[in-house]
């Protein structure tokens, strides 16, 4: 450690102002801040601290992703050897899910941090370093057989237009991981939904079994295919089709738990998103048609299906999108899981509704805040007695 | 007269960039390149012979009702071009549908006459007319350029993309969905204003 701090102390000269690589100083300051908590204070005015800074939150993130990550992997490789047919013990199968999981986290941080890099260095800003779980979000919501090109192409536009033309990290109105993914599902549909794209390997279809169909429990769900929707405890944990790191419930909530545990993500939002899900479930439960319609299937299992518990806890709990009053949190929160049900239910253009549900919630979030803000307002208005 | 009076519209004042005019029809009509030619046009034109028929008339326009007038004017050049593109591009024309018939409420036209029209001699007025549709057509060509080539593949309606590229051939390439949707013109149209900013530094608000 100390022969770190030595090693940073001493090229530090070069590149702060005036010296030789001065310019570069902000790609400095991102990878010594990185490496070491910076030791400045605030010099004016009061300001209420946590011990922990930006950095450090971020890397914790990474370690509640990391259950998912891994999991994302294996579920990977065992659906090829599902879809293949061949037979693959533990290590090869997570291997393979690896090898293919891998570039795409490459591409992802590449292009990104890239962006990020540069548009600091051009504006003479820190380097922020919102985009460290943002990178790692990116491939954990995209169909593993999405070229690297698209994918590429959809983390660039999440960065600049979805982020660096607002002002960069905590300036941004929409969460950039989903930006990334509206994206690359409104510009190239063919390679984010349907049934192929979810299996490495079923869009070439080489050496696919006969009759091997890569259709998600939403789909099935959806066209009404009951027998081929899993059961809730595969569902749960998550050796189901779907995209990387959303397909186990049980990965989420280890990383569910670690967030909330260190009180990074708001539980409250959690537990709201989880409540709308369920009781908008129930409720269309309540005035299903017929038993067979999508509108009868139990309501817990829209928390297992798809990104709906990845959405829950990693997306809509993000601090800069979501709302920041407590009141605020918990309408929020509950219109995501209301909104994705019912687009699930109702919009038969898109099996998930949970992406465009958190979207269109990050939109109106400074709404909530300024209501609640200004209802408390009056409230307390009314409370004093103006002589 | 004043060489401004062109230049300015152009670029430095450009309708759409600058005076955030005439959005919706950048938005609708620049899917594909041709119908936004057109389009470009026959606003021109309207534009032009409006703001110089209101300014002959400026003098005789009672002020309470110049409005009326003025959609009249309007109104009656905006026939003229629709049935014109009818007789001689009717392909063209059932593409754009409506959107002729909506240049009459065009903010960029009323905006000039009211602007410009209203108090400048007919030569001038026609000039100014000419050079706005001009201006609003650089931004309306620069948009449908990038949404024909990277959502279709085409530029007026030829392949530049190889079809060899393409996935299902066997390449590596796939057209863009999203710049067929009207969004990724707002986004679009939104860049040139960046890009125009940052070069035009005057324009950037305090």
């Amino acid at each position: 450690m100390k022969a770190i701090r030595k090693l940073v102390d001493n090229i530090k000269p070069t590149f702060s102002k005036g010296g030789k690589l001065g310019f570069l100083h902000s790609t400095f300051d991102a990878f010594e801040t990185f490496l070491f908590v910076p030791n400045l204070v605030t010099k004016t005015g009061t300001h209420i601290r946590d011990s922990i800074d930006l950095k450090r939150t971020m890397t914790m993130v990474i370690f509640a992703l990391t259950p998912a990550l891994l999991f994302g992997m294996y579920n990977v490789g065992h659906q090829h050897a599902l879809a293949t047919g061949a037979s693959m013990d533990f290590w090869q199968t997570f291997f393979y899910g690896f090898l293919r999981v891998i570039p795409m986290v490459i591409v992802s941080y590449g292009v990104g941090l890239g962006i990020e890099f540069a548009s600091a260095q051009i504006r003479g800003h820190e380097v922020n370093e919102g985009y460290l779980v943002t990178g790692m979000l990116i491939p954990l919501i995209m169909p593993v057989d999405l070229p690297l090109w698209m994918l590429a192409l959809a983390v660039a536009f999440s960065v600049i237009i979805g982020k660096e033309v607002f002002g960069g990290t905590g300036m941004n109105i929409w969460n950039p991981a989903l930006i990334a993914r509206a994206f690359a599902f409104f510009a190239y549909p063919s390679f984010m939904s349907g049934d192929k794209v979810w299996v490495s390997g079923l869009t070439k279809g080489e050496g696919i079994i006969d009759g091997f169909s890569g259709a998600t429990p939403l789909a099935n769900a959806q066209a009404g295919i009951w027998s081929e929707v899993p059961s809730l405890q595969e569902m749960f944990l998550g050796l189901i089709p779907g995209s990387v790191g959303e397909t186990s419930t049980l990965a989420i909530l280890l990383g569910a738990a670690l967030l909330i545990f260190t009180g990074i993500a708001s539980w409250r939002i959690m537990v709201s998103v989880v409540a709308g899900g369920l009781l908008t479930g129930l409720l269309l439960n309540l005035v299903a048609p017929s038993p067979d319609s999508y509108l009868a299937i139990p309501a817990w299992y829209h928390l297992v299906m798809g990104g709906f518990a990845f959405g829950t806890v990693f997306m809509a709990t993000d601090p800069v999108t979501g709302s920041q009053t407590n009141r605020g949190k918990w309408i929020y929160g509950f219109l995501i899981g209301m909104l994705a049900v019912v687009i699930r239910v109702f919009n038969p253009g898109y099996p998930e509704g949970m992406m465009l549900a958190i979207l269109l919630m990050n939109t109106f979030a400074p709404l909530i805040d300024y209501s609640v803000v200004q209802k408390n307002i009056k409230r307390r208005e009314k409370r004093a007695i103006i002589k | 007269m004043d060489k401004k009076i062109f230049i300015e519209p152009l670029f430095k004042n450009n309708p759409i960039s600058v005076l955030v005019l005439g959005i919706c029809s950048a938005l609708a009509v620049t899917v594909k390149l041709e119908p936004a030619l057109v389009m470009t046009l026959s606003v021109t034109i309207v534009l032009g012979f409006s703001e110089a028929i209101v300014s002959l008339l400026r003098k005789t326009i009672p002020n309470r009702i110049r409005i009326i007038v003025q959609l009249v004017v309007v109104a009656m050049l905006v026939i003229l071009v629709d049935q014109i593109l009818k007789a001689f591009a009717y392909e063209v024309s059932k593409q754009l549908s409506v959107f002729v018939g909506l240049i009459i409420t065009n903010c960029i036209i009323m905006g000039r006459i009211e602007a410009f029209a209203l108090a400048n001699k007919p030569w001038p007025s026609f000039v100014d007319g000419i050079a706005n549709g001009l201006g609003y057509g650089i931004i309306l060509i620069a948009v449908a350029f990038f949404r024909e080539l990277f959502g279709s593949g085409t530029l007026l309606g030829y392949n530049i993309v190889p079809a060899s590229w393409y996935i299902k051939n066997g390449g590596f390439y796939e057209n863009n969905g999203l710049f067929i949707l009207p969004p990724m013109a707002l986004i679009l149209v939104g860049m040139f204003i960046w890009v125009q900013r940052s070069i035009q530094k005057e324009l950037i608000e305090e």
